[in-house]
């Protein structure tokens, strides 16, 4: 361990780290096993690679959007927070009124550690479920994005190990420890949440992740930045302002296959996925079926529908709700209803129970409602292709493991169906091998700058006005 | 021709739906609470927005860097802007020309719509061939000092009293420009070289309503034409022809050029945040101009030459080129010649000299390319110019060709410069 890094300049920060030595100490300790994760598990075989990054130099609007070549092991992970507001009170809750915490308060220490772990742990999942995409990039514009969210996510972490560190004593440095030791989809030692297990084997995954997923982020992190406990609110609410690359990154991405694909069905005046396939495009049911799979697995990420912990952690004004300053209700919900879904009879149906057990219910509402918007987005792109065809989110209890609904059988527009028909039917629904195995024989590695595969339209601009054939990464 | 400028164009900030992700992000960074949105749309209030720019970096699509220009009484509502699925298309100059607009191209030198140039073409990065416009910078140079806008609008002008008005080109020909110093009492009116002031002539147009502001890019420096005064002073070419040569009376060039010492004038303004100096010790700065395009250039050598005459500040290099229709034309021919040579490098050209061939500002640029080279090289150096629609794109392939001359990369070094805030074209 090398005692010459300077911290203080190693790690740009506005909570002034250098005048912390305990917390400086201890992210001495943490950065050279996070080097050690990234090395092991970041983007494979991109060391030397110099990639057109912004970096955050600080929270407002010109610092945290600095441009320029780096190598990511080089990036300047740093820790920000918004800047605090010492009046700020609690907006919810049975603590409703009452000042934020600057400090844990011991009786939701556990609480709080559990919420903060299980937000960190997501982080580095997904630079390792994405670790090989830079062999297949479609483009230096897409390879770009990509790494610029990996390292987005390495920074994400760092600010939920922040909090581990500051707030959480020894039992912070442990977790922070275990967050570089558990492994996406390892059977010894998984990520915490399903999703984050699952394979991003091609681009269409990744992009359908990045949509749908990263969305997943946003409500939480929107959900979080109400903590009552304010250095994570702050330091969600920063985050927040990254994650809407992400987001980016995966709907533009989803548009301009589709932009593609619709040019080469109007071409070919075909709708026929075996011609499809043959002129090397993603056919509209494979882009629809993994849709309905990457929907389906990122709404389970809200939890069960009905969560005593999502009561608790609201009471206890831990975790709000999305957009909880826009609300205008009581922001305590005692007494107050939601209607969630449960099969009765063979039949789904609403049934009303006490709102605050039903909080992730509301917020992964908050979410489908969001992502239907950005999916009616895509199907702008076939309409004004001129194409009849439509892309539909599927139903919010088809193919679901969490939860009430968790292993109901449904067809995507939500009929209920046996377990034979699920079978005989499934292929229509989900991503089959062989159209994995299609998707994945499209992917290869595009590297001159301004040229794009075959299977995705350019985008309709580049990044920070640099043109579209900028070269977003020297290879060296 | 009727000289009258009906109509204000103004570059009306927009999102483009079609691009837009709907992250909040730009709405959590407006410092103005200008962006807000519905189930479809992110939209920008014109009224509100005061193009700080604050929101454009954070945007993770670039959908938040579109600028329609619009006649400003016919600025797309919120309601208009939450229908849309795509942004409308720029109004064509025959669109323009029906609600009574002229473009800046064809508008008289004394039109200035400064807030016209400030902001590049979305469109233009995809012209294949050179588009001098898509150069300009949206952002200040790094070093520049804040710029206050919009302190007065049209419905709350201020007003200021004319303390000086002289004639600034030689006596006894046709055009005249005058040099017209105002004073603002007590009254805030802090402006920085560079940005722009609104005159509002008395009177009413042809229609019967009242005459709307022209802009006038202001020609003194920060601390007063006078150091330590609240006044400013502004170049103004007394317009008797429109650009076809056609005699026309300038409704408020005329009205300021008759102005005596003591009459009020209302005021809007400032206007202008990006075309401002680099404050940073050791920046050069390279101005390019013709006739009342040096307004700016004035005022940012004459701010330079105090700071330097008060010893607090070391270095930068300062080079000028100008033209004019001939010497006796040029404002401030005499007082530019008593400028140190170690000061400022000053490169004067005629185009309309009887018996010498027409000279450009290009022209010699290109002749000077080897010092103007060694400044283009520089991250120091921060680039301005102002005058005649005309002139800009000669200017730019002037600059492109000098560049190459010196090694560099043009296009890389356009982005840089545009990047950076470092080349900024106002032209009219």
């Amino acid at each position: 361990m090398s005692a010459t890094i300077d911290y203080s300049q190693k790690i740009p920060n506005n909570v002034n780290l250098s005048d912390d030595r305990t917390l400086q100490r201890a992210l001495e300790q943490w950065q050279p096993n996070f080097i050690g994760w990234w090395d092991d598990m970041g983007p494979e075989g991109s060391t030397n690679y110099d990639v057109y990054l912004r970096t955050a130099v600080s929270v407002d609007p010109q610092g945290w959007a600095q441009f320029g070549h780096v190598k990511m092991r080089d990036y300047r992970w740093g820790i920000f927070l918004n800047p605090g507001d010492p009046e700020r009170s609690i907006q919810f809750g049975d603590h409703r009124g009452e000042r934020a915490w600057s400090d844990v308060p011991g009786e939701h220490r556990a609480n709080l550690r559990r919420i903060i772990v299980t937000q960190g742990d997501t982080e580095p999942a997904s630079v390792e479920q994405q670790r090989h995409l830079g062999l297949t990039a479609p483009s230096l514009y897409d390879m770009r994005n990509l790494f610029q969210i990996n390292v987005e996510e390495g920074r994400h972490l760092w600010a939920m190990v922040y909090l581990l560190h500051k707030h959480f004593g020894r039992d912070g440095r442990e977790e922070a420890e275990a967050l570089l030791e558990r492994r996406s989809g390892d059977e010894n030692n998984p990520r915490i949440l399903g999703a984050f297990n699952e394979r991003t084997p091609d681009w269409l995954s990744f992009f359908m992740f990045t949509y749908f997923t990263d969305r997943d982020g946003k409500f939480q992190l929107s959900a979080l930045a109400e903590s009552g406990f304010d250095p994570l609110a702050r330091t969600t609410r920063f985050m927040l302002t990254e994650e809407a690359h992400h987001m980016f990154v995966g709907e533009s991405g989803v548009s301009r296959i589709l932009q593609r694909t619709a040019q080469v069905m109007n071409e070919l005046k075909t709708d026929d996925v075996a011609k499809l396939r043959a002129a090397g495009v993603i056919d509209l049911p494979t882009i629809q079926r993994y849709l309905n799979f990457h929907y389906s697995v990122t709404i389970d990420l809200f939890g069960a529908d009905q969560s005593s912990n999502a009561a608790t952690f609201y009471s206890s004004g831990l975790k709000g709700r999305y957009e909880e300053g826009k609300r205008s209700d009581d922001h305590v919900l005692k007494g107050q209803t939601y209607k969630v879904l449960e099969v009765r009879e063979g039949q789904l149906v609403e049934k009303e129970v006490p709102m605050l057990n039903a909080l992730n219910e509301v917020l992964r509402d908050d979410f489908i409602k969001d992502s239907v918007a950005g999916v009616e987005r895509w199907n702008r792109v076939l309409e004004k292709a001129g194409l009849p065809h439509r892309l539909k989110v599927p139903h919010k209890a088809f193919h679901r493991n969490i939860g009430a609904l968790a292993g109901i059988k449904l067809a995507p527009d939500g009929q209920v169906v046996s377990e034979d028909q699920w079978k005989a039917r499934q292929d229509e629904w989900l991503p089959t091998a062989s159209d994995r195995a299609f998707v994945a024989g499209l992917m290869g590695r595009v590297v001159e700058p301004g040229k794009f595969a075959h299977w995705i339209a350019p985008p309709a601009m580049g990044i920070n006005r640099q043109p579209v054939e900028f070269e977003y990464v020297r290879f060296n | 021709m009727d000289m009258a400028v009906d109509v204000v164009l103004i570059k009306q900030h927009l999102i483009d739906p079609e691009i837009c992700i709907r992250c909040n992000t730009c709405e959590a960074t407006c410092p103005t609470k200008a962006i807000t949105h519905d189930d479809r749309n992110y939209v920008v209030d014109v009224n509100i927005c005061n193009s700080c720019m604050a929101c454009i970096s954070p945007c993770p699509t670039g959908s938040i860097d579109n600028w329609r220009s619009v006649p400003k009484s016919r600025a797309y509502s919120l309601a208009e802007q939450f229908s849309w699925d795509v942004l409308p298309p720029e109004l064509t100059s025959e669109q323009l020309a029906a609600v009574g607009a002229k473009l800046p191209d064809e508008a008289p030198a004394e039109t200035v719509a400064a807030q016209a140039t400030q902001h590049s073409e979305a469109t233009a990065a995809i012209d294949a061939e050179l588009h001098a416009p898509s150069y300009n910078a949206a952002v200040p140079p790094w070093s520049a000092a804040h710029a206050y806008t919009n302190l007065y609008a049209v419905k709350t002008p201020t007003t200021a009293t004319v303390v000086g008005n002289f004639n600034c080109t030689e006596a006894g020909f046709d055009s005249e420009t005058h040099h017209i110093v105002l004073d603002f009492g007590a009254m805030p009116f802090p402006v920085l070289e560079g940005q722009s002031i609104g005159i509002v002539p008395p009177g009413v147009d042809a229609n019967g309503r009242p005459h709307l502001p022209r802009q006038y890019s202001v020609a003194s420096p920060r601390n007063g034409e006078r150091p330590g005064y609240n006044n400013i002073s502004l170049t103004v070419k007394r317009v008797t022809e429109d650009h076809q040569g056609k005699p026309v009376r300038g409704v408020c060039s005329n009205h300021l050029c008759d102005l005596q010492v003591g009459d009020a004038v209302k005021v809007v303004g400032p206007f202008g945040n990006t075309f401002l100096m680099p404050n940073h010790p050791r920046s050069n700065i390279v101005m390019i101009c013709t006739g009342t395009g040096s307004a700016p250039m004035r005022a940012m050598t004459e701010w330079r030459r105090r700071l330097r005459k008060s010893g607090k500040f070391e270095g930068g290099r300062l080079m000028l080129f100008f033209g004019a229709r001939t010497q006796q034309e040029l404002p401030y021919f005499g007082p530019l010649q008593s400028l140190p040579r170690d000061f400022i490098d000053i490169n004067l050209a005629f185009s309309r000299t009887p018996g010498a061939p027409r000279r450009y500002v290009q022209d010699l640029m290109r002749e000077r390319a080897q010092d103007l080279g060694d400044l283009l090289a520089s991250p120091d150096t921060c680039i301005y110019v102002c005058g005649l629609k005309s002139m800009e794109e000669g200017v730019v392939l002037a600059m492109k060709d000098v560049a190459q001359a010196k090694g560099l990369d043009w296009e890389t070094l356009a982005s840089s410069l545009k990047r950076e805030g470092r080349l900024h074209l106002e032209t009219y």
